[in-house]
Order: C-alpha cells, then sequence, then structure tokens
C-alpha cells in the first residue's frame, strides 16, 4: 500500500533547494499518478509531460520514495502566449511505502510523458498461501 | 492515515472535528483541481506573426493512437489513452489518470493552411505549428500624401 503524504493547497509552491534558498520561482506540480498493486510488486505510474527519460530522478528512503522530474523550458521565438491551460514547471511527489521492496529490482521507464515504475515486493512481504488440509 | 496524539492525553473531543475538518477540506481541494483541468488535453496557444503553434499535454498516448485535423480555424485533437492494466487483476491504492477516447476541438485566431501543418509529440508534449495562408495575411497599406 503506497499513500500521498504530501498535497499543496494551490497546486504548486515554489521550489527551494538542499541549501534553502529559492533558486527558482518556477511552479512545482505534483503528477497525477495511478499506483497498483500485483501479487509480487507495485506499479507506479505518474503522468510527467514534458520529462525526458534522463530528466526523471526517483528516490527511496527507507519508506518513502520521491519521485522528480525536471521539464525544459520550451522556447518559442518570436512567439507570444496568447492562452494557457497548463503551466509549465517541473514534478515532484512523494509517497510512503508500507511494504518491503526488494531494492534491487526496481524498474523505472519513461515513456511518451509517463513515468512507468516497478517496485517488486520483498520476499517475505509476499503474501504466503497456506493450504488447508482436509482432515 | 490521520495521526491524533490520543496517546498521551487520552481521549481527544476535537480529534473527530478536526479529521472532519481536514476531509472537507481534502474533499474541495479535489473538486477545484479537477474542475480546472476537466478539458483533456489542456492546450497552450502560442502567436507569432503569420503562424501559431499549440502545444497540448498528452502523457501516456502513442503518436500513433493521435489524430489531428485542420479545417479552417479550428484544430481537432483525438486519441485514446489506454489502461495500464487490466483493472479486476489488481488493487487499486490510487487513481487520478484520464484514460479512454477523448477528443478537443480548438478555435484559432485565424484562418490556416492545412498543407503547412507541422506536429512533433515529445515525451508526452504534442507541439503543432501552424501558418496562416499566404492570401490571408494581412497587407500593409501605403497611404500616399496627396
Amino acid at each position: 500500500m503506497a499513500q500521498e503524504i504530501t498535497r499543496p493547497t494551490g497546486g504548486q509552491v515554489s521550489r527551494t533547494f538542499d541549501g534553502g534558498a529559492i533558486a527558482s520561482t518556477r511552479p512545482l506540480f505534483q503528477p497525477r499518478t495511478d499506483i497498483y498493486e500485483t501479487e509480487d510488486s507495485i506499479v507506479v505510474l505518474a503522468d510527467m509531460p514534458g520529462v525526458g527519460p534522463d530528466s526523471a530522478d526517483i528516490t527511496l528512503e527507507r519508506r518513502v520514495l520521491t519521485i522528480r522530474g525536471r521539464v525544459p523550458t520550451f522556447e518559442h521565438d518570436r512567439y507570444r502566449q496568447v492562452y494557457a491551460e497548463y503551466g509549465e514547471g517541473d514534478y515532484e511527489r512523494v509517497f510512503t511505502v508500507s511494504e518491503d521492496i526488494d531494492r534491487d529490482r526496481i524498474k523505472a521507464t519513461q515513456k511518451d510523458g509517463v513515468l512507468i515504475l516497478v517496485l517488486p515486493k520483498a520476499e517475505q512481504a509476499k503474501t504466503r498461501k497456506i493450504a488447508v488440509q482436509s482432515s | 492515515m490521520l495521526l491524533t496524539q490520543t496517546g498521551r492525553l487520552g481521549w481527544d473531543p476535537f480529534a473527530e472535528i478536526r479529521r472532519m475538518q481536514n476531509e472537507m477540506t481534502r474533499l474541495f481541494a479535489d473538486v477545484e483541481a479537477r474542475a480546472a483541468t476537466q478539458a483533456f488535453p489542456p492546450v497552450n496557444l502560442w502567436v507569432g506573426e503569420d503562424s501559431l503553434v499549440v502545444t497540448a499535454e498528452i502523457p501516456g498516448v502513442a503518436p500513433a493512437d493521435l489524430n489531428l485535423t485542420v479545417r479552417e480555424d479550428t484544430l481537432t485533437i483525438q486519441g485514446y489513452r489506454a489502461l495500464p492494466v487490466e483493472t479486476d487483476s489488481v488493487a487499486w491504492h490510487l487513481r487520478e489518470r484520464p484514460y479512454g477516447t477523448f477528443s478537443r476541438t480548438v478555435g484559432l485566431p485565424f484562418r490556416v493552411d492545412p498543407d503547412k501543418v507541422q506536429a512533433r509529440f515529445t515525451n508526452g508534449v504534442l507541439e503543432i505549428e501552424l501558418q496562416r495562408p499566404e492570401a490571408d495575411r494581412p497587407r500593409k497599406i501605403e497611404i500616399k500624401a496627396a
């Protein structure tokens, strides 16, 4: 089971780097995410349009899973923006994972702006089937 | 999910009220967020001198499943977003991503030439460049002094 632990109120927050100083005023978005569990793994799918395969950053520290994605700035010389339904910015989202994960076998792929993360459950965390014997 | 400090203090009469308040805040935050992003895909529009750029965020759709049509001053983006997995076979913990067929028609500020449309799809972002037809371009008119 994975659950979200942060939820910004306004949809975007200002970004701070490790030093604590505000490095940029670019908005930060929470990617829309699907999480499902199969018998032996937890799969996380996060919509991060604009994020290339090399620009996603995933960390799992103890039970805290952090997904980050950097979006290159969209340059349009000689153009001015007249209408906007989405903002440009980076992505970040944090989840807690309550299952033990086999860290060595985590697989991450990025395709068409979607991050697919497969977190295999550790052997001991897998549900054991107990056979009931009839007497 | 919600942690209240009842262990040390014993029964907390306000815990339930706080919990409800949190639930309500969360509920309305969701409604607001969904209403704002209901149109799928969201588009941005850029205008140049004689051309236009439309960008749309369409993550998770293969370029082959996207259909673009241009007619005079409208642009239609159609496509299909497949479910990632058979829904019955797994346990869902979170489901926020939309799926299914979508169609979006965008009104453009001027007529465009359907033969001069360029579209690129990179990392889930669709970028369409459209040109104004030669005949429709505004012409500068010299004013002669009498």
